[in-house]
């Protein structure tokens, strides 16, 4: 079985380097919504101070919506959605592995990128290095919510737009505690128990999506 | 005659897709070294029925059995025993002939994933072997699917979905000779075909849908 | 071409079976839901007459708040109600996705629109009480906030199943939706109040309702009843639309 993952994750990974352009525009659409804010608030440090870690974190959020077209789509096209389904392998841990390799093509980066941008609000060191955890623990949330909803409307023609009023809502208590935490840190209070909240979420949304995306896929193929 | 208890067999299958019935009442028993030619017209539901074989699709009625157990509670042990190409290729545009079969062996744990080359180089497809599947024609993509078949000799029950569109000749008699062989060596296969393809008829039944 | 002809009376399997079974079959339960609403209806109009009479002349005026907070009668028991009709809907779901039942489906997607409209009145109402009240239209607080949620999971199903053309799909598609909502709820509703009580202290607060007297909380109870009656009547009226959509007609033949 160990095989059978590796090979849907490196296959996920190969692809998405191969298609690098599809990255890359999804890490630009980041850095662009993010630049709207100051441009639509003013530009006045305090205020984008201020804001700055909600701002990350719904630009991230938009962002990986916009990358969960991937997840599913591509492999139903060209059939190779089907052939998973018929893998003598749980469909869930294929599931999970391809979740786990979309988070390293989409997620990852928007953390990693995170840190610059949030120079560009003038966040103080520490502030930053609290949100760039927080976006490390929360985005594979993102991912493994958004794959329900990328799984339940695999096929349909507006998927676009129904994956994100599907799954947002779901995702708005990771938005909650991933600035949370950011704001504790700056107050002194201690990031210590969102960080614990979040892992909780984490480790919910590892035990659940991937066994409901694989329903959800085997409800969507019928 | 074989007295042998069948492999797959399909009770009283009822399909729909939306409000349209499909076929309803089907009943099918293979065993070993046994073909079935599904036929019908455009839009009669072999797909559909080859899916609803396959587990893919639920049917609305009806039981379906692998080695007398079903399938839906024993899925797992189905998927290993099956091999399903459907009309779509299964082959991913950015990765090359050979990474596709190689990866396909691996996902659908056959054991023959480090023979993609060879497989190829049998097929005639040496040279296609490191060019991406996008650059391939459709007659060389067919065959990069169809590869997989050659590589999972083993596996007991083939399920094809119009195998034979897209070949020439020479590819077509190779795949009808390889199909001749499966079913020697005790498999079973269900597939459909517009062309005229002859199989030993002795062991070959036809199921019409939508008479 | 057969036409198919959708007439309210065709060959109707009788009911038999043991009676737990015996009306699982949608057009065997049609002409028993027929002849429940009727009854619903009248016994939600009935309680919602009394409970908003001890609404608006039982109950006293409240000293800090007057004659504005009367609007809890209906704004507590919407809240309620969506809420509670969200579980049941993801229940129903559930058990239409787990045995494979078509009527248990078809009752999740009638409750749907009850559910998003008690939830949107919910969200008026609030906004009524704010506005005398905190001088503003809307309130972030915790439960204003926890409904808008709930109002975007409940269009998110509705938006589900109208995308999807095959029904069976959408049943189900829906129901993977409706379960994964469900126990998202408790968990967006913490992580609202927490959220809540971080940015706004306790200084607003929608809930801070006045000191509840007993007649106060008869009224709401009696509300929340009648309002539960109508989502049965009002659920029950749109499974029978479902039912004829589906049931009637069906088994075309492909010409």
């Amino acid at each position: 079985m160990w095989r059978a993952l590796q090979g849907v994750f490196s296959r996920d990974l190969a692809l998405a380097w191969r298609q690098r352009s599809d990255v890359l525009s999804t890490l630009v659409f980041f850095v662009m919504v993010v630049s709207l804010f100051p441009l639509g608030l003013g530009p006045e440090p305090a205020t984008l101070r201020a804001v700055a870690p909600g701002v990350l974190w719904v630009a991230a959020m938009l962002a990986s919506m916009l990358s969960l077209a991937r997840l599913f789509a591509g492999d139903h096209a060209d059939g190779t959605l089907e052939q998973l389904l018929l893998a003598p392998q749980p469909l869930t841990y294929l599931v999970l592995a391809k979740i786990t390799a979309h988070w390293v093509a989409s997620g990852l980066p928007l953390t990693l990128l995170a840190p610059l941008l949030g120079v560009q609000f003038d966040m103080s060191g520490a502030d930053i290095a609290i949100l760039t955890a927080s976006l490390a623990v929360g985005t594979p949330v993102l991912s493994l919510v958004g794959a329900v909803g990328a799984a339940l409307t695999v096929g349909l023609r507006g998927a676009g737009v129904l994956v994100p009023l599907l799954v947002l809502p779901l995702c708005i208590p990771v938005l909650i505690f991933g600035t949370g935490a950011v704001d504790a840190a700056a107050s002194g209070a201690g990031p210590g128990p969102h960080f614990s909240i979040l892992g909780a979420m984490l480790g919910l949304a590892l035990a659940g999506a991937p066994l409901a995306s694989a329903a959800a896929l085997r409800i969507s193929l019928d | 005659m074989s007295l042998q208890p069948p492999l797959l067999s399909a009770s009283d299958l009822d399909c729909r897709r939306g409000r349209r019935r499909l076929f309803h009442g089907v009943s099918l028993a293979l065993g070993a070294g046994c073909a079935l030619l599904v036929t019908g017209r455009n839009g009669s539901g072999k797909t559909t029925l080859l899916r609803t074989l396959c587990g893919l699709t639920r049917p609305e009625r009806g039981e379906i059995a692998w080695r007398g157990r079903s399938i839906r509670s024993h899925r797992d042990e189905y998927n290993a025993e099956l091999l399903y190409l459907g009309h779509a290729n299964a082959l991913k545009d950015d990765l090359t002939a050979e990474e596709n079969l190689a990866n396909a062996m691996a996902i659908g744990g056959g054991e023959g994933a480090g023979e993609a080359r060879r497989a190829l180089a049998d097929l005639g497809l040496e040279a296609c072997a490191g060019l991406p599947a996008k650059s391939l024609s459709q007659g060389q993509r067919r065959r990069v699917a169809l590869a997989r078949l050659w590589l999972s000799r083993a596996r007991p029950l083939w399920v094809l979905d119009e195998p034979f569109v897209a070949l020439d000749a020479e590819s077509s008699e190779m795949l009808r000779q390889l199909l001749e062989r499966h079913l020697d060596d005790g498999g079973a296969l269900v597939f459909t075909t517009h062309q005229d393809i002859t199989l030993a008829p002795d062991r070959l039944q036809q199921l019409r849908l939508g008479a | 071409m057969t036409e198919a002809t959708a007439t309210r009376n065709p060959a109707r399997p009788q009911p038999a079976g043991p009676i737990w079974l015996r009306y699982a079959a949608p057009l065997a339960f049609d002409p028993l839901a027929a002849r429940m609403i009727p009854w619903f209806f009248g016994a939600a109009a009935i309680l919602a007459l009394a409970g908003l009479y001890v609404g608006f002349f039982v109950a006293p005026t409240d000293a800090t708040q007057g004659e504005v907070y009367r609007v809890i009668f209906i704004h507590v028991p919407a809240a309620w109600m969506s809420m509670f009709i969200y579980l049941v809907m993801a229940g129903w779901a559930a058990i239409g996705l787990i045995f494979n039942t078509r009527l248990s489906a078809m009752m999740a997607s009638a409750l749907a629109p009850t559910g998003a409209m008690f939830t949107f009145l919910a969200l008026w109402t609030g906004a009524l009480w704010g506005k005398p009240t905190w001088g503003t239209w809307w309130v972030w607080d915790a439960r204003l906030t926890s409904e808008l949620i709930l109002l975007f999971l409940y269009i998110g199903f509705i938006a589900l199943q109208a995308a999807i053309e095959d029904p069976r799909r959408a049943d189900r598609a829906g129901a993977v939706l409706a379960i994964v909502g469900v126990v998202n709820v408790p968990i967006i509703y913490f992580s609202v109040r927490w959220w809540n009580t971080l940015h706004q202290g306790a200084s607003v607060n929608l809930t801070s309702a006045p000191k509840m007297a007993t007649t106060m909380l008869l009224g709401m109870l009696i509300m929340a009843v009648a309002c539960w009656m109508y989502s049965i009547a009002a659920a029950l009226w749109r499974l029978r639309s479902i039912i004829a959509e589906r049931e009637f007609g069906f088994d075309v033949e492909a010409p």
